[in-house]
């Protein structure tokens, strides 16, 4: 480096940490040399959040958050997308890479999760790091639930007024409090433009705030690997682990080419099959919203499907099964839980049993749906297994996950399904399997049978 | 128990149950083609058949450049609903005459071939049957009903093209009992303007030009859609040897 | 990085190729976000040539019509108001349009097609602002004894003669611009589009 761009250097140095943070970051962050294809869905999550707030950006420069009426008697949001797609130059494409870019961040997201999943990348001291993940994810479906009502097409309007009408179920105040969500007695005009505020400014707010949360408190602790082995405890004389390399430049030029491989797929949907074959983009969505017909048929986009069909399997004849669980922890918790956990469970216990037999059971499905994301969160604590990574744990608990992943795709393909009895059904016993699974993880993770866990991670 | 009950019956049967639903809906593939030849023909028909109770409000008349017409054709033989090439094919029709005469307004047409997509076919398909499956019905206002589309308030506007026909219908039983109408086919009782062939042509010529207006940008999307991916595919090979070039020194 | 022992030659080819290709492909990515500022298929059909009557206008009147959301006059000069235009080539800054904007067929001492007709972007060249008119000549124009007649910009005090020529030592840098315009018949102008044909 020449003396002048030092010395420049050496200004900002001195009063900015440009050369500490990009070392303590970048040079001299050291991760696992370990990492396999599933360590790509960090870098590509980032990836798809830059994409969705640059398109998002120009997109908003043309969108108009309108449910009047134009001239021609359509909406003027829904007129405005089409704009956008004919009259902006490149207009089509900013719309296609938001629209795609929403269903490719669940993808990235779920299979970032998956990973954390395998190779117990929750488990201490990453607690954190995981509660942070946990509530990204929940930001990123109110973001993405209030960005489809954007578009104020068929779909939009009645996904959100089926999904706002959840909250009516709540005793006493829900009637209320969903006339309060919507600010008008249906979704109107003023749902629009406050859920276009949301989405525009103040939950993307909150998610990069998270973001930034999550990346703290990673490089805090480090990464995890497929090993599940901490690299800082073996290190060299200079105090670098043996088993880390600099997140630069090895990480960079493999991540750049995640990207490169990412981005592949990305534009083929894109470029030549943008609806996703009608689960990207709906078909219904290209009927502008009519507040006084239903389509014959509605559900949710695809990410959201699992949760959905959890709340549609909460039938009144299901409440029997749900209070027979609560009961089973309940007793767990007085036998084997600490103080604190039993003061929790008996209190859940004495409000929620007697509850489902007063309060009807759509209420008790907002609940289950809600459960079912919370639940993620207590990971840390339900996983009782010696070992950390998919590796080294037992027969056990591999059929365990792939019950669970089996249950949780049904549960995904049931949603975007009319309801029948039978898929009513199987859509009620998936739902209990997803949630024993992390009720019974306390249990079967200390009982399965685990190989030890190596000094250092396994490579090559 | 009722859902224990449920439980042992469906257990074994689930996995095998049908996921399709509602009633079945046959649809013929349309020839869809995008030939400016074809899409000239079926602007053609648009404008005089259908745009003067459905608008195609998010289209612009010299958007119709890109499928081969000049500005001034698009002026002398387009042009019925507005006076600049810059404006938008509105409808001719007034939406409270038109919700009187019809009982709704009907859609506009821009982006229909989009959304009659569906499990049973692309919304090409749909228009495709449905322009042709029109049949005489007393019962109706307008005399005229629909086999893909039950009771719809269109009468059949292409029926000097097409002719007259009635549809013929078989009684069945669907094992429980029920009995359900099932359409067995077509009859022309009198010949239109032109032939089965000559009305199919002119149809998926109709129907190609409203794929066509779904997304006036699909063909140059496509294009320019190899053209990143060739690139992308040279990023993925660099950067990969760039990869290994780095990662040698990992041991 | 300057670090020697990372970068060997293999290394150093590689990534440049792989800046020139992913520089490349964001370069790519940018060209739709860029094109999308650019004014709209809406913006263009709002902004098409305009269509302007001017049977009606009498010597010494003008009249204003909208192209482009700019307000463009049309004025109708005098024998006088055209003879004045010569008395003040001296004092105008850019008296042949030599760094002005006009169409080629606009720059001649009258700056119009027809010697009567003047069309001209009402908008200073200095900051935007819309001048006014001024036609009376002499003090009681306000403008002072020896004003022939022509424009007077209230942002600047910038001035213009009959044929929109910017006066020396004002604010403003060049002449009014003259739009693209041409005749459609003897008294039907077309503002904005000037192309052969049709």
């Amino acid at each position: 480096m020449t003396t002048k761009s030092q010395a420049l250097l050496n200004w900002i140095d001195e009063r900015f940490p440009l050369t500490s943070t990009y070392k303590a970051h970048l040079a001299e962050y050291y991760a696992p040399k370990n990492f396999n294809f599933w360590y790509f869905f960090g870098s590509l999550a980032l990836l798809v959040l830059v994409i969705q707030i640059v398109t998002g950006i120009f997109l908003v420069m043309h969108y108009k958050p309108d449910a009047s009426l134009n001239a021609a008697g359509v909406p003027v949001a829904f007129a405005s997308v089409e704009y956008i797609m004919r009259d902006v130059p490149g207009g089509w494409i900013i719309r296609y890479m938001h629209s795609t870019g929403a269903s490719a961040f669940f993808i990235v997201v779920y299979m970032h999760m998956f990973r954390g999943l395998l190779y117990g990348s929750y488990r201490k001291p990453r607690e954190l790091v995981w509660i942070f993940g946990a509530l990204i994810f929940l930001c990123l479906m109110a973001e993405a639930f209030m960005g489809y009502l954007l578009p104020w097409g068929q779909m939009s309007f009645w996904g959100a007024q089926v999904i706002v009408n959840l909250f009516s179920a709540i005793p006493l105040i829900g009637p209320d409090l969903s006339v309060f969500i919507r600010g008008d007695y249906v979704v109107s005009d003023a749902t629009l433009n406050r859920f276009f505020s949301f989405h525009v400014i103040a939950v993307p707010l909150v998610l990069l705030g998270l973001v930034a949360a999550h990346l703290v408190a990673l490089h805090e602790v480090g990464s995890n690997n497929p090993d599940g082995v901490e690299i800082k405890k073996k290190k060299d004389a200079n105090g670098i682990p043996l088993d880390g390399i600099p997140f630069h430049p090895y990480y960079t030029v493999k991540d750049i080419f995640g990207v490169a491989v990412f981005l592949i797929v990305f534009s083929a949907i894109i470029f030549f099959a943008p609806e996703g074959g009608g689960y990207f983009l709906e078909f219904n969505n290209f009927i502008p919203a009519d507040p006084l017909k239903t389509p014959p048929h509605i559900a949710p986009v695809w990410y959201f499907t699992p949760f959905y069909s959890i709340l549609r399997a909460v039938t009144s004849d299901f409440l029997i099964v749900l209070q027979a669980g609560v009961a089973a922890i309940w007793v767990w918790a007085l036998l084997r839980a600490p103080a604190l956990g039993k003061a929790i469970a008996t209190a859940v216990a004495v409000i929620v049993i007697p509850g489902m037999f007063f309060i009807d059971a759509k209420f008790w499905g907002v609940v289950m749906m809600g459960a079912g994301v919370v639940v993620l969160a207590f990971l840390p604590w339900l996983d009782q297994s010696p070992v950390k990574s998919i590796r080294y744990k037992g027969a056990l608990t591999k059929i365990a996950i792939a019950i669970f992943v089996v249950a949780f795709v049904i549960l995904g393909y049931l949603g975007v399904l009319p309801p029948t009895p039978g898929r009513n059904l199987t859509a009620q016993i998936c739902t209990v399997i997803y949630f024993l699974f992390f009720a019974l993880m306390p249990i079967y993770s200390k009982l399965d049978k685990t190989k030890p866990e190596p000094e250092r991670v396994t490579w090559k | 128990m009722k859902f224990l009950r449920t439980l042992a019956l469906v257990a074994f049967a689930a996995p095998l149950a049908s996921f399709a639903s509602g009633p079945e809906l046959h649809l013929d593939k349309a020839p869809v083609s995008f030939e400016n030849k074809s899409l000239q023909n079926g602007a053609k028909l648009f404008v005089n058949y259908c745009l003067n109770c459905h608008g195609a409000s998010y289209l612009r008349y010299n958007r119709l450049k890109d499928i081969g017409l000049s500005e001034d054709q698009i002026r002398d033989n387009l042009m019925f609903t507005a006076d600049k090439v810059g404006e938008q094919m509105k409808v001719a029709l007034q939406r409270d005459e038109a919700k009187q005469w019809f009982g709704v307004a009907p859609p506009d047409l821009t982006v229909i071939a989009r959304a009659r997509a569906s499990e049973f076919g692309s919304g090409a398909d749909w228009l495709y049957t449905y322009l042709r499956s029109f049949y005489q019905d007393e019962k109706r206002p307008t005399g005229w009903n629909n086999v893909v589309f039950e009771n719809v308030g269109m009468p059949h506007v292409l029926w000097e093209l097409q002719g007259q026909q009635v549809a013929h219908f078989a009684e069945k039983d669907d094992g429980h009992g029920n009995k359900t109408k099932h359409f067995e086919g077509f009859e022309l009782v009198k010949p239109g303007k032109m032939d089965k062939a000559q009305f199919d042509q002119n149809v998926a010529d109709l129907v190609s030009f409203i794929v066509w207006m779904g997304e006036p940008a699909q063909q140059t999307r496509k294009q320019i859609g190899f053209f990143v991916i060739a690139v992308l595919s040279l990023l993925a090979v660099v950067s990969f040897l760039l990869k290994k070039a780095y990662w040698k020194d990992v041991h | 990085m300057s670090d020697d022992k990372n970068t060997d030659n293999g290394r150093r080819t590689l990534v440049i190729a792989t800046a020139a290709v992913g520089g490349g492909a964001v370069a790519g990515a940018a060209v739709p976000f860029l094109a999308s500022l650019s004014p709209s298929e809406r913006a263009k059909a709002a902004g098409a040539p305009v269509e302007a009557d001017i049977s009606k206008l009498q010597p010494g009147e003008m009249m204003t019509v909208e192209w482009r959301g700019k307000p463009v006059w049309i004025l109708r000069r005098t024998k006088e108001q055209l003879a004045s235009l010569a008395a003040v080539k001296g004092e105008v800054a850019d008296p042949e349009s030599a760094r002005s904007e006009q169409p080629e067929y606009c720059k001649n001492t009258h700056r119009s097609i027809k010697d009567e007709y003047l069309v001209t972007i009402g908008i200073c060249t200095h900051l935007g602002c819309s001048p006014s008119s001024k036609f009376q000549p002499g003090a009681e124009s306000g403008m002072g004894a020896d004003w022939k007649g022509g424009f007077l910009c209230p942002c600047h005090g910038s001035t213009f003669d009959l044929a929109g020529r910017v006066f020396k030592n004002k604010p403003a840098p060049d002449n009014l611009p003259i739009p693209p315009h041409k005749y459609l018949a003897d008294t039907k102008l077309l503002i904005g589009d000037d192309s052969k044909g049709a």
